[in-house]
């Protein structure tokens, strides 16, 4: 049977949208983790860390997130490991906005001046010291707003986790959209509640950028 | 023992030779300008005293320490070694009080009070006292560069090494920065000064270094040197850095 479109599924993708933004949580968690290690990898002096982690990313960056999704759900079941979708979105994202977050890490961690390591070098501090006191701190400024930038993609990315039965808002809207067979509303619903959590985001991520391109 | 001594010390970058078998012997109050043309290996030297280059052959020793010894601990001779840059080098997002503490703090364990105790001192040796709560890019470059001179007085060198520290400098504010390093030298620091800057050079300077296609080629007394080059290379640098 089929039913309205009204204000009671709206709410219901407005809450749904709650799972997106939790997938879109844990992705970043995971990717961060991956990523600021490939990022220190791929900048280290000892070049098997450096091809190891370039690999990785390349390998990562050719390939579609959606075949990692698979992989893992899938794959994994039919290996006689069953996971749920959350593990398997857990992996699958970790290690796809890893392999992004390492290259935007590594490019800010480079864009800091050589001669920023050699003073805090001839002052006689440490490799981490150096790291953590004087290039982490310039690098992060650097790295706000492409990490905000790619946050965004992450965001929309999350709606690929719908098939593997996550219902997140993408797939509520498709549910919904079954139900009440109004599927240009829905949708329009739903690209609007995407729209409203990404916009603020890049709109911030723009205001970063134009001022460390003035504190330059 | 020599505060500084360099034997036989060659550098190659590739194929390149860029220092060629300098030997150098510094004794503790001395203060050094090494002159020459680019590219002529200055800035080279100054920067294997610290260990930021590493050498091919020879060895240097500071305080009988070997600088080119993978057992000796770089971090510790580096303590008592400062390098102030031509690019002064400050921390972009430290204030200067965190710019000049941050080593004493870390490196040698000083306590926030006593660490910011002495860079209001180093600070008002270099006349900049009132701005240990400033931003580096709120300083005219002048300034930066007396902060970064701070910086490496704070961790009390035996040792300073300045690579053509004014040269990043418009003409007018270089007055500032050579007052800074005459009050240094006259405090009896023992100095290696990488410069362009020959009336410093003539009047504060114990010695004269002249580097040619990565060798000493002449060296002696200022006055001496400057007035009588023995050699052909020397006189004509002098001829084209003086008029």
């Amino acid at each position: 049977m089929i039913r309205e479109f009204g204000t009671g599924d709206i709410v219901y993708l407005v809450f749904a949208a709650r799972w997106t933004l939790a997938l879109t949580a844990l992705a970043f968690t995971g990717g961060a983790c991956v990523g600021l290690i490939l990022a220190v990898l791929r900048i280290s002096s000892l070049a098997p860390l450096r091809i190891m982690a370039s690999l990785y990313i390349q390998i990562v960056q050719g390939t579609p997130l959606l075949v990692w999704l698979f992989l893992f759900y899938f794959g994994l079941s039919i290996a006689g490991l069953p996971v749920n979708a959350w593990t398997a979105a857990a992996f699958a994202y970790s290690i796809y906005g890893g392999a992004f977050l390492g290259e935007i890490w590594r490019g800010a961690l480079i864009a800091v001046a050589p001669t920023q390591w050699e003073a805090g070098a001839s002052l006689g501090l440490t490799y981490l010291q150096q790291m953590r006191y004087i290039i982490m701190p310039q690098a992060v400024r650097i790295a706000t707003p492409p990490t905000i930038g790619f946050m965004v993609q992450l965001i929309k990315n999350t709606s690929l986790a719908a098939t593997i039965g996550f219902v997140e808002l993408t797939r509520e809207g498709q549910l919904t959209s079954a139900s009440t067979y109004k599927p240009f509303a829905v949708y329009i619903t739903v690209a609007c509640i995407y729209f409203l959590i990404c916009f603020p985001l890049t709109q911030w991520s723009r205001r970063l950028e134009d001022r460390f391109n003035v504190a330059r | 023992m020599s505060r500084v001594e360099l034997t036989n010390v060659s550098k190659n970058y590739g194929p390149l030779r860029v220092l060629n078998d300098v030997s150098l012997t510094i004794e503790t109050g001395e203060v050094i300008a090494i002159i020459g043309r680019s590219g002529s290996g200055k800035s080279t030297l100054l920067r294997c005293l610290n260990g930021l280059e590493p050498i091919q052959a020879g060895h240097i020793l500071i305080d009988g320490v070997k600088v080119n010894d993978p057992d000796t601990d770089l971090r510790k001779l580096r303590q008592n070694v400062g390098i102030v840059f031509q690019s002064f080098n400050l921390f972009p997002h430290l204030s200067v009080s965190d710019n000049i503490t941050l080593a004493p703090r870390l490196v040698l364990k000083q306590s926030p009070e006593q660490a910011r105790k002495i860079a209001a001192d180093v600070l008002a040796r270099v006349g900049l006292a009132d701005k240990i709560d400033a931003l580096p890019q709120q300083l005219s470059g002048g300034q930066q560069q007396r902060v970064a001179i701070a910086r490496s007085l704070a961790m009390n060198p035996q040792l300073m090494l300045f690579d053509e520290v004014t040269s990043a400098l418009d003409p007018e504010l270089t007055g500032e920065v050579l007052r800074v390093l005459e009050g240094v030298a006259r405090e009896g620091m023992t100095m290696i000064l990488v410069t362009h800057e020959m009336g410093f050079a003539r009047h504060f300077a114990t010695r004269i270094v002249f580097m040619h296609e990565g060798k000493v080629w002449e060296q002696g007394p200022v006055a001496d040197t400057l007035s009588h080059p023995q050699t052909a290379e020397l006189k004509s640098f002098l001829d084209a850095v003086l008029n």
